[in-house]
């Protein structure tokens, strides 16, 4: 990424937080092979990575945009249906199932970033309420083209015969991949002018920022990466249904940013953990799940609207001895321990 | 011909519906400059209530009996909303008050399965289901009921808000709220009062909707609230007349779809005039144009 | 960070351990509709699949062993059927699935369960492609053309129809499947009739039931589940539409709620609640005693398909999947409530369609179609 100074990092961040990760790796991989974590609990850990994909890709639009994006879920939906379409189209072709997911899922990225541009050009001129409206809007129109494009998605009754490609390496991969890139980007001169749009719009255009442009780079960016969310959904189901990426689903994810705090990596990561996995386990009490969101979010809006993280970022380096992180200076002004 | 006008009282009949909750939701927006996504799951504890207070109290109760004491429930209820919730935020962020009105819909919509159960109730006929015949036609008694009550109740509003102190003190209001200060008004109390008249009016909607559609469950303001929305929009969102004009019309646009090309494509046409609305007349058809401040 | 790590074992910890599970009994899996809107089909499966364990195992079992039904709720949703199979067969190690109860739900779990080979016994879903090119997956009802082509056949010679409106949910393949095998037998007699699609979401029929009204047709065929049929049914009669109507199997029960709108009109069914032989009288009793209320075709369905897969396993002697298939492909179960079951070559049986009309909310045979 050009312009990007990698000397800012630190060598030293990199190592610790791609240490961290191996290790997480390891621990999670040796639960699934083994077989304690049985299929069924692997495809709910499957879906967190899903969610951790789709919350840190809307946190780009609405976080660090600061724009109200209701309509998050139907790019998901858009990645769900082409990564499927491909992937039935080309299973007897390609062997291999790591490649015929990448494949499909770069057509996805490419459709859901063309529908981002379509959606955003015109969305992104309003703001506020209006865009929430407007992307609410979009979100049931593109649910309803899927739905009656019959031939294609067999509708409302659902798409099946997916191949189940997905596992939990894959998974975990896509995920770590998606996750340092948004945070790789955001931490680039791009991403500083996205968060300049959010902090005050106006202040940002009078400095040269072409707040059209950069709004629209943002929109399409989270677009993209939700599609690779929705393929990873769809592979791992088998199965997908117009009603998986409805209204409801942009709330949820919603819902885990705003939780997490809006402009939190971490803190969308955190709650995208936290609120999968508790209804799961709490299965008895599911019909509770949205009784608790929603009070949850009321909850927080009216006494701790900047969420669980704010807009701060975990830095494992906290728990280092001193010597380590002597020369990373690009924590000084924003990363804090929560 | 005679199937051209079934279809227009049939538009009509599901338009008076859309007016009342759009009328609804444009005061609010008018006060307070809130989209009260909460304002769907009135109307739905509408239909509840009625469903309550017409079949399951020990005494029998005349039907326009179960409406008015519905109504006077529905208002209480959008009066300790306006309370616990939107309150606190009348100068908070936008974003942080459109996300707590969208989770007090969500709590609204699951309070109500908690506490109803999720199988739907089936509302039994509360007045004759005889059609009534004017010649060639034959209108059911319930549509007829329907476009009736809404308009009467409607003229109702307007000539409150027209006439009448606490209307005048609305209109006020959402005019500038400062400059009503200034004037001596009780402005939490006629924020209060918009949301009482604005919630009886979504739960009569309610009411009628079950009535229609037999099926009270805890998604019944779902879909409604959201069209209404639209018709609120599309007609001016701040604008009582508007608000009606749009429900009706979005009534009438969603039955002739249905009627004379496919109810799949109903969702996408609605929505998308929504769009084409907010990109080119934001301010609807009877809005003023406003300026945003720098 | 030290809340951080123990939050993250805690729940590592947790998830592990709700894996651990396992006992000695068999298990029957159940997937239906037992929340919301279809509520009524998912319970009647449940209570009926119930029934028949309890008398099995006062009766010594499956195996020796006694016969556990555990039953998770599809709402009626593809997708959380989904959800409930994975459940079923990673927790609960069932040895035989009972299920979906509906069509769309059985067809989303078809694939998963090709892949797995779990004996797959549905007692209710119609749609003809849940059997086809799947060797472990069978169905105790008749298929959807089978029942499609009998209305058809009713509505034509017994009703005297020239000119059918057919009006279906185009999002559910239930009421579709049966719509399309409706209209091809009419195509086959030379007979008139048009479509009228509604989606799942809408509520208000009152736009196709004027253009219905307005069309001359002596027959409307209505092959939805309660929660549609009684909000059409309820909008036709205030608009006045005086034709009568012919439904599915999807109908029965109707009579609950819906019994005054329903009055006079016909569906198809699998049996009859007031056949005489002692099978459908003893189960009747039986189901009424235990749940205080009259039994519905799924009912007895489920009752039925419950006793074949047990009687399969007793006949395979394990309960290894590949085993119960080869003993089901082979099943001939005489005894059952809505007639005797026995597969073909694709997993279907071969069964009689009893059209019931309504008359003052009471089920009553009008015709009973036997199979050709």
């Amino acid at each position: 990424m050009k312009n990007f100074n990698y000397k800012n990092l630190g060598k030293n961040a990199l190592f610790v937080n791609l240490a961290a990760v191996f290790v997480l790796f390891i621990v999670l991989f040796a639960l699934v092979a083994t077989g304690i974590l049985s299929r069924y609990l692997t495809s709910i850990l499957i879906l967190i990575l899903v969610m951790i994909i789709m919350s840190t890709s809307l946190n780009i639009a609405t976080g660090f945009l600061g724009q109200l994006h209701l309509g998050h879920a139907a790019f998901m939906g858009i990645g769900a249906y082409t990564a499927s379409l491909l992937g039935i189209l080309l299973r007897d072709a390609i062997a291999s199932d790591i490649l015929l997911f990448i494949i499909s899922t770069i057509g996805a990225m490419v459709l859901a970033g063309i529908a981002g541009l379509l959606i955003g050009w015109p969305a992104l001129r309003l703001k506020g309420d209006y865009l929430g409206i407007m992307t609410l809007g979009f979100g049931e129109i593109v649910k309803t083209i899927i739905t009656n494009m019959k031939g294609l998605t067999n509708g409302a009754q659902g798409l099946y015969g997916i191949p189940k490609i997905m596992n939990f390496p894959t998974a975990f991969w896509t995920t770590v991949f998606v996750v340092t890139l948004i945070f790789l980007f955001m931490n680039s001169r791009h991403g500083r002018a996205i968060l300049s749009i959010r902090e005050d719009e106006i202040a940002s255009e009078s400095v040269g920022i072409n707040i059209s442009r950069y709004k629209l780079l943002g929109f399409v960016i989270a677009s993209m990466f939700a599609a690779v969310g929705g393929s990873i959904f769809a592979f791992n189901i088998g199965f997908i249904a117009p009603q998986s990426f409805n209204f409801l689903r942009s709330v949820e994810i919603f819902v885990i940013v705003v939780l997490g705090g809006m402009g939190s990596l971490t803190g969308s990561i955190v709650a995208s953990i936290v609120l999968v996995s508790l209804p799961e386990l709490l299965r008895e009490f599911s019909s509770y799940r949205y009784l608790l969101y929603s009070s949850l979010l009321v909850t927080m809006m009216l006494f701790r609207p900047q969420g669980l993280m704010g807009t701060k970022e975990f830095n494992l380096q906290k728990l280092l001895p001193k010597r380590f992180t002597e020369d990373d200076d690009l924590y000084d002004s924003k990363g804090s321990d929560s | 011909m005679d199937l051209f006008i079934e279809q227009l009282i049939n538009g009509l009949n599901t338009g008076s519906i859309y007016a009342l909750i759009a009328v609804g939701y444009t005061m609010v927006y008018g006060i307070i400059r809130l989209i009260n996504f909460a304002h769907g799951e009135i109307m739905m504890f509408g239909a509840y209530f009625a469903f309550i207070f017409a079949f399951m109290m020990p005494f029998e109760l005349p039907f326009l009996v179960v409406i008015v004491i519905t109504m006077i429930f529905a208002a209480l209820m959008g009066m300790l909303i306006e309370r616990v919730a939107y309150k606190r935020l009348r100068t908070a962020p936008r974003i942080s008050a459109l996300i707590t009105a969208i989770g007090m819909s969500l709590f609204l919509q699951n309070l109500a399965l908690l506490i109803f159960g999720a199988t739907p109730w089936v509302m039994k006929p509360l007045i004759s289901t005889e059609p009534i015949v004017i010649g060639n036609f034959s209108i059911a008694r319930l549509t007829v009921l329907t476009i009736g009550l809404s308009i009467f109740f409607m003229v109702l509003l307007t000539l409150f808000v027209r006439k009448t102190k606490p209307g005048k003190a609305m209109r006020a209001v959402s005019q500038d709220k400062e400059a009503a200060v200034l004037m001596g008004i009780n402005v939490n109390r006629i924020i209060s009062l918009t949301f009482a008249l604005g919630s009886a009016l979504g739960a009569l909607a309610g009411v009628f909707y079950a009535m229609q559609y037999t099926n009270v469950e805890s998604t019944l303001g779902v879909l409604p609230g959201l069209k209404a929305f639209v018709a609120a929009v599309f007609g001016g969102i701040g604008n009582i007349t508007g608000a009606m004009i749009g429900g009706y019309l979005i009534g009438i646009i969603e039955t002739f779809v249905k009627a004379y090309i496919s109810s799949k494509w109903v969702d996408a046409i609605v929505f998308g005039l929504l769009i084409l609305t907010l990109l080119f007349k934001p301010s609807g058809l009877l809005g003023k144009n406003e300026k945003e401040k720098v | 960070m030290k809340k951080l790590v123990l939050l993250t074992s805690t729940f590592l910890f947790v998830f592990a351990l709700s894996a651990c599970g396992g006992s000695d009994a068999v298990k029957f899996g159940v997937i239906g509709p037992l929340t919301g809107e279809y509520s009524q089909y998912g319970l009647a499966v449940e209570n009926g699949a119930k029934l028949a364990a309890a008398e099995i195992n006062a009766d010594g079992g499956v195996l020796g062993k006694d016969l556990e039904i555990v039953a998770y709720d599809s709402k009626g949703d593809p997708a959380e059927g989904v959800q409930a199979y994975n459940r079923l067969v990673d927790q609960d190690e069932i040895d035989a699935l009972i299920g979906g109860t509906f069509s769309g739900v059985t067809l989303a779990v078809k694939e998963l369960a090709v892949q797995d080979g779990l004996p797959v016994l549905t007692p209710t879903a119609t749609n003809p492609d849940v059997t086809l090119n799947a060797d472990n997956v069978f169905r105790a009802c008749y298929t959807d053309s089978y029942q499609g082509s009998v209305a058809a056949v009713f509505a034509a010679e017994n009703l005297e129809s020239e000119k059918a409106a057919i009006l279906f949910n185009r999002d559910d393949a239930y009421s579709e499947g049966l719509a399309k095998a409706f209209g091809a037998e009419y195509d086959a007699r030379s007979l008139e009739y048009d479509e009228f699609e509604f989606g799942k979401d809408d509520d208000d029929y009152s736009a196709l039931l004027s253009n219905i009204k307005a069309g001359g047709y002596d027959v409307v065929f209505l092959p939805a589940y309660i929660a549609e049929v009684g909000k059409v049914l309820t909008q036709a009669k205030s608009l006045g539409l005086d034709v009568p109507f012919v439904g599915g199997d999807g109908w029965d029960g109707i009579e609950e709620s819906y019994a005054d709108v329903a009055e006079g009109f016909y569906f198809a069914n699998h049996y009859a609640k007031t056949d005489t032989s002692t099978v459908v009288q003893d189960f009747v009793a039986n189901y009424e005693e235990e749940y205080d209320s009259a039994p519905n075709a799924l009912a007895a369905l489920a009752y039925d398909a419950v006793y074949a897969m047990a009687e399969a396993m007793e006949a395979a002697g394990s309960t290894d999947y590949a085993d119960v298939v080869a003993a089901l492909q082979s099943l001939n179960y005489q005894d059952a409530v809505t007639g005797s079951i026995s597969f073909d070559s694709n997993g279907d049986p071969i069964k009689s369609v009893t059209i019931i009309k309504l008359v003052n909310g009471v089920h009553v045979v009008e015709t009973k179609v036997n199979a050709s």
